[in-house]
This record gives C-alpha cells, structure tokens and sequence, in this order.
C-alpha cells in the first residue's frame, strides 16, 4: 500500500540557511502522528514546506503523497487533493467575510477535482452544522475571515474548514497554543471526530498536554532540523518528564 | 514674418476644427450660439490641457488623447440596435432608464412616460434650441477657466435636465446611460444637470458603456447639480467604455444646507478617463461622502480630481479613495479641500489607498488642504503596496488558483468604498462592474 504521506530525506533551507537537514517521515492513512520538538526545531517549516508556502527552498531529499510529487503542485492544488495545513497564526482577512471565504474555497476545491459545486442551502446547511458542533455562532460567520476572533475562535474556525473540505491530510500546527482548557477541548473533539480510516493527521506541538485529547498513534520527536526519534504514545509522557535537553544534544 | 499669410493659415485652420465642423449641427441660436462661441474660444487659448498645467501633470490630454475628434453622426437604427444589445448587459431593475446613444438621447430606449409627480425631465437639446434664456445661461455657467469644460461647454449637443420639485421623494433612481454605439470613432459632447429641490431626494446612476466593435471614441461629458435644503443625493457613477475610449467629464455640485450628498464613482474601462469635480458646500450642518474606486490594468489611466470646498460652518466631508492597478495603469488622485474662513467646525477628511499588482503599474496620489478657519479637524492620508503575501498563502492553501486568491484580496480592498452605495441593487450592480474588470484580467 502506497502511504499518504512520504518525506523523504528532506532539505530546506530560508534565506541561505538550511534548517531542515535531511527529515525523513512516513504517515499512512488512518494513522495520527505527533511531531514534537523544542522552539525552533523546524516544526512550522515542515508544514509550511508540505502545504507549499513560498520562500523556502528545497535542497534535496522529495515528498510524496499518495505516491506523487508533492512538491511540483501548487499550493491550491495540493488543497484540492487533500492537504490541509492549520496554521500556527491564522490571518485576519479584512473585507471578506468568513462565509464567503468558505463557499469560495470549498467550491474551487470541488471545481479542481472535477465535482459540481455545492448550492448554496446545502452549503448552508453544512455549514452550521458543522459550526454549531464546535460552538462557532453564525456571526462569526459574517464577519471578516478571523477579524477579531480570539486565538481560540480562530483555531476553532480552522477545524471548521478542515470538517468542511475533509481532507486526507490534516496538520495541525501548534492548535494548542494560546487555547486555554475549554477552547483546547472543543477543538481537540472536532479534530477526533475527523479521525477516519482514510484520513492521517499530523499533530504538530510543544506540549504534551494537547496529546491526551488527540491522543497519537505515533510520536516524533523533531530536533535541529531532523526527526531523532520515533515511539509509541508513551513516548509524549516520557519526555514530558524529562523534557527536550537530551534530544537538543544528540542532534548537535 | 508676412501676416497677411498667417491669416490665412489661421483661418484655415479654424475652418477644420471640431467646432467649425459641427457648428451647424449644435443646438441654439443667437445667444446660445454666442456662449458656445466664447467657450470656445476660450477652450483654444490653451487647447488640450499638458503636463506643464499644475492642474493636469499626471494627465497629460496633448500626449495621451492627441486630438479632439470630430462630432459623432446622430445615431441611426443600426446603431440603435447596436446600443440596445449593449444595454442588456448593463439594464437594473426598478429604475427609470434615460439612454444617450452617441451623444444623443434616444427616447426609444428611455423612459420618459409615466413621471413621478414633482419630477421634469427635459432634453438639453430642446432647452438649447428653446427660449428659456435663464436656465440657458444657467446652462452654460460652469467655468470656462478649464479647458475640457469650455470645450465641452462649445460643443454640448444633449443631455437630461431634471428637475426635483421641493418635497418630493423619488421612489425610483434614475439612471442614465451613456452608450456608444460602436460606428466611426467621434467625439460626443453631452451636459446633464439635476435640480433637486428643499426637502427632496432622489439617486442618480450614470453608466458609461459600448456597443460591439467600439473603438477609439471620445467621451466628453459634464454634470449640473444642485441640491437644495435639507434634500438628499446618492449618485453613482460606473465607468465602463471601452478599452480604447477616452472619457473626460467635469462637475459641479451645488449643496444647500442641512443636505446630504453621497457619491461614488469607479472607473473599470475606457483607455484614459479623467472624472474632475467641483463640490461647494454651500449650506450650514450639510454632509458629503465621496468614494471613489479605480480598477485598472494594460496601459488603462484614470484620473480623479476632486476639489471640495467648505465655504460654511458646521459641515463634514469624507473621501475614500481606492486604486487597484496592475501591469502599466496609471491611477491619478488629485483631492484639495479649501476651507474657507468662515467654515468654522469642518470636518474633512480624505484617504487614499493604493494597491500596486506589477512593478510597471502606477497610483499618484496628490492631497492639497488649504484651511483658512481655525476650528477645524481636517486631515488626508495615503498608503500604496502590493497584496499582502501572506494572506494570498492562507487562501491558496485553502485551494484558491492564484487569480481568485488576488480577486478576493482586490474585492475586500475596494470593498470599503463600494460599501458606501446605501442601495442594494446599485451596490449590486458596482460589485458587479468590479467582477468583469476581474474576470478580464484573469
Ligand atoms: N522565514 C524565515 N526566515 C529566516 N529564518 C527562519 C524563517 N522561518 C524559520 N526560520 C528559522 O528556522 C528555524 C526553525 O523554525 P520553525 O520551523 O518555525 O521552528 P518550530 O516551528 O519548530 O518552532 C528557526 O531557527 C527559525 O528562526
Ligand atoms: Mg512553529
């Protein structure tokens, strides 16, 4: 079986500086994998890499997913196959509002595979289903895209759009941050509703705390660029206790 | 140097021009004959205003128009048909349609029956051709000092003279249109004007558009208005000629006190456009909105000079401005406020943004505040820059091709000054004239 996602000795580098030096990391569809690391290990650079975010350059190594070249499409197209990055920092889009935003991207993901766009009241209808289970009021939906949600709301408004466009490979870049118990809870059960057989995803964090509400089925531990080790879910509690400091040192 | 050869040269000359040409053709006599006379004499003492005028230094007409051209044939059934096609696309519903074609209006395609009451509406034509030496004169009151507006004023062939009667509310906008039929490429000279009385109100929507296979025609159009007391305009404006045409229009809006004048303008076509307006707030505690947008792109220039004078107390002026401008457009702002002694308590303000799609594409933006009242709150501002990169990210990782991702970042942009039409189908129909120059481009 073909995984979903395969990278393949990966390097990138920003601005001359190389910051990925050879990552190498499989993920199979119905799998939940954990990437954990310190501040600065290159964690956001993956996803940003993955979901096709310009101003990084890539030096060598490949990604495949579901066997093609990830790295020739463009961002949208890699979208509309089913890569779904939630950004670390949401963006606040002024002036188009977050229903729009939706129909929009929904509908050009839907023209891209070849499907028929959705009509508007099932639109509608999907949408405030899918709001209502995580708590987002509907207007939250006029507004701007994130212009004046709180970190949680917009982490929330991230889930939404992943429930809406179900993609394949869903990475969750740092969902925990700045939520505090509730608001993690709320997401983190949106997230675990997606869980599927035909479905990976790639939970990105610092902490350890956000694994007990998604709990993994695989953990990473990234370190200056590089994945140094891999285990099971006991892994997150191991270094929980003894933190990041002896990774920190094997990969230097 | 041999004068009497000079003379001659001249004489000839002036027996070409589009004045001399079309003379026979311009309605009104005797007095009439003599202000179209004077007007253009004053139109040739400088000619197509050039760079070297303070006034038309990004809009250069002597390098950019070249020449005025001659006055286009009346329209004949070819060309009505041509004009009604075109129509279709730009038609809105529940409004009073009034249809220029070529520079004439053309009842066929209007709506003149069946008038509100306290509602007028007359061609300038018969007022030019009839005996109504007042409003005439009236007719021909804007100032002659700019160029394009003596020309126009020398060559004024139709238009729609409106008059609002005192207390009466138009339920129906009214809209004028502005076609070009597509024939040999000519000039129209046009003059409308709107009086709406005390305690009226009304909407007025100018469209400019073209028929199949239009060209390099010359749009040159100018606009009448006073609102009287405690009375209310919204005005909207679309420019949607041709992406050869050149359309230059002048105004003058007279506003009384207690009165409230919304406008908003958006240029998407015509090759060179210049819209120059003359707003005197003339009456106490009144309020003026202009917003104003631009979509550009190819080699598309579209300049907008506004001149809002405060001569009274207690009045409030805003400006949004918005330039979108892609490949080697050239966007122009030009907004001077003058804010006389006795205007104590003005409240004016003017912002102007910029959006740059291309390294080539151009926005001058000239703000001039010239405040002689001290108890005032005045103030302009301005910012250019290109789309945002790391929102065009956001929406592709959300799978938006490249152009839709710019399209919705360029609709949000403007977005704020199309907000401003109160109107829900004439914001419609503004959003949708901003859709075709998007569709266009990608
Ligand atoms: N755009 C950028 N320009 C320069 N350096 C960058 C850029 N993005 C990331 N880096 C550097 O790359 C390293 C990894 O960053 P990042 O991927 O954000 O780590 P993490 O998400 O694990 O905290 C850091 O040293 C960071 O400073
Ligand atoms: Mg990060």
């Amino acid at each position: 079986m073909t995984a979903l996602l395969e990278v393949k000795n990966l390097q990138v580098s920003v601005a001359e500086r190389e910051i990925l030096h050879g990552l190498t990391l499989t993920v199979n569809a119905g799998e939940v994998h954990a990437i954990m690391g310190p501040n600065g290990s290159g964690k956001s650079t993956l996803s940003h890499v993955i979901a096709g975010k310009p101003g990084y350059e890539v030096t060598g190594g490949e990604i495949l997913f579901k066997g093609e070249d990830l790295l020739a499409m463009a961002p949208d197209v890699r979208a509309a196959k089913g890569v779904f990055l939630a950004f670390q920092y949401p963006v606040e889009i002024p002036g188009v509002a977050t229903m729009t935003f939706l129909r929009t991207a929904l509908n050009a993901q839907r023209k891209a595979r070849g499907e028929a766009e959705f009509s508007t009241p099932d639109f509608l209808k999907k949408v405030r289903e899918v709001a209502g289970s995580l708590g987002i009021p509907q207007e939250m939906l006029r507004r701007g895209v994130n212009v004046g949600f709180s970190g949680g709301e917009k982490k929330r408004n991230e889930v939404l759009q992943m429930a809406l466009f179900q993609p394949s490979l869903c990475i969750l870049d740092e969902m925990d941050s700045g939520l505090d118990i509730d608001a993690l809870r709320i997401a983190a059960d949106g997230v675990n509703a997606l869980r599927s057989p035909d479905r990976a995803m790639v939970v990105i964090t610092h902490y350890q705390r956000l694994l007990d509400y998604i709990v993994p089925d695989v953990v990473h531990v990234m370190s200056k660029g590089k994945v140094v080790k891999s285990g099971g879910k006991e892994l997150a509690l191991e270094l929980e206790a003894t933190g990041y400091a002896q990774y920190e040192d094997k990969a230097a | 140097m041999n004068v009497a050869v000079a003379k001659t040269d001249r004489v000839e000359a002036a027996d070409e021009t589009p004045f001399a040409l079309a003379r026979s053709r311009l309605p009104g006599s005797g007095a009439v004959a003599d202000l179209r006379r004077e007007a253009y004499d004053a139109f040739q003492r400088i000619g197509l205003p050039h760079r070297r005028i303070e006034d038309w230094k990004y809009t250069d007409l002597r390098a950019l128009m070249r020449e005025v051209l001659p006055l286009a044939a009346a329209p004949d059934a070819e060309a009505l048909a041509r004009a009604a096609a075109a129509l279709k696309l730009h038609a809105i519903d529940g409004v009073r349609r009034l249809v220029l074609v070529d520079g004439v209006l053309a009842p066929s395609l209007s709506e003149f029956g069946d008038l509100e009451p306290k509602l007028s509406l007359r061609s300038l034509r018969d007022i030019l051709a009839g005996g109504d030496a007042a409003l005439q004169k009236e007719l021909f009151g804007l100032d002659s000092n700019n160029p394009m507006i003596a020309l126009n004023s020398a060559m004024m062939t139709d238009g729609v003279v409106i008059a609002v009667a005192d207390g009466a509310k138009l339920t129906q906008p009214l809209h004028v249109v502005h076609i070009a039929s597509g024939g040999a490429p000519a000039a129209v000279f046009t003059r409308s004007m709107l009086k709406l009385g005390n305690d009226s109100s009304a909407t007025l929507v100018e469209s400019y558009i073209a028929g199949e296979g239009a060209a390099a025609y010359q749009v040159h159009d100018s606009l009448v208005i006073a609102i009287g007391d405690r009375a209310r305009l919204d005005h909207v404006r679309l420019v949607e000629d041709g992406r050869e045409a050149f359309n230059i229009t002048s105004s003058a809006i007279d506003v009384g006190s207690h009165a409230h004048f919304n406008t908003f303008g958006m240029a998407t076509g015509a090759l060179v456009s210049r819209y120059q307006a003359v707003i005197n707030v003339a009456g106490e505690h009144s309020r003026v909105e202009t917003n104003g947008v631009n979509l550009l792109n190819g080699k598309q220039h579209a300049d907008t000079t506004l001149v809002m004078n405060h001569d009274v107390p207690h009045c409030a002026s805003r400006e949004v401005f918005r330039a979108v401008v892609d490949d080697r457009g050239h966007s122009v702002f030009q907004g001077r406020i003058n804010v006389r002694q006795p205007a104590q308590h003005t409240d004016a303000k003017m912002m102007t943004r910029a959006l740059l799609l291309s390294d080539d594409a151009e926005a001058d933006n000239k703000p001039e505040l010239e405040i002689f009242a001290d108890d005032v709150t005045c103030g302009h501002g301005a910012t250019t820059g290109a789309l945002d990169e790391s929102l065009l990210f956001y929406l592709r990782a959300r799978g938006l091709p490249e152009k839709d991702a710019q399209s919705l970042l360029i609709q949000a942009f403007v977005g704020e000054a199309i907000e401003s039409i109160a109107d829900d189908s004439l914001r419609d129909l503004a959003i949708g004239a901003a859709a075709r120059w998007l569709e266009a481009r990608a």
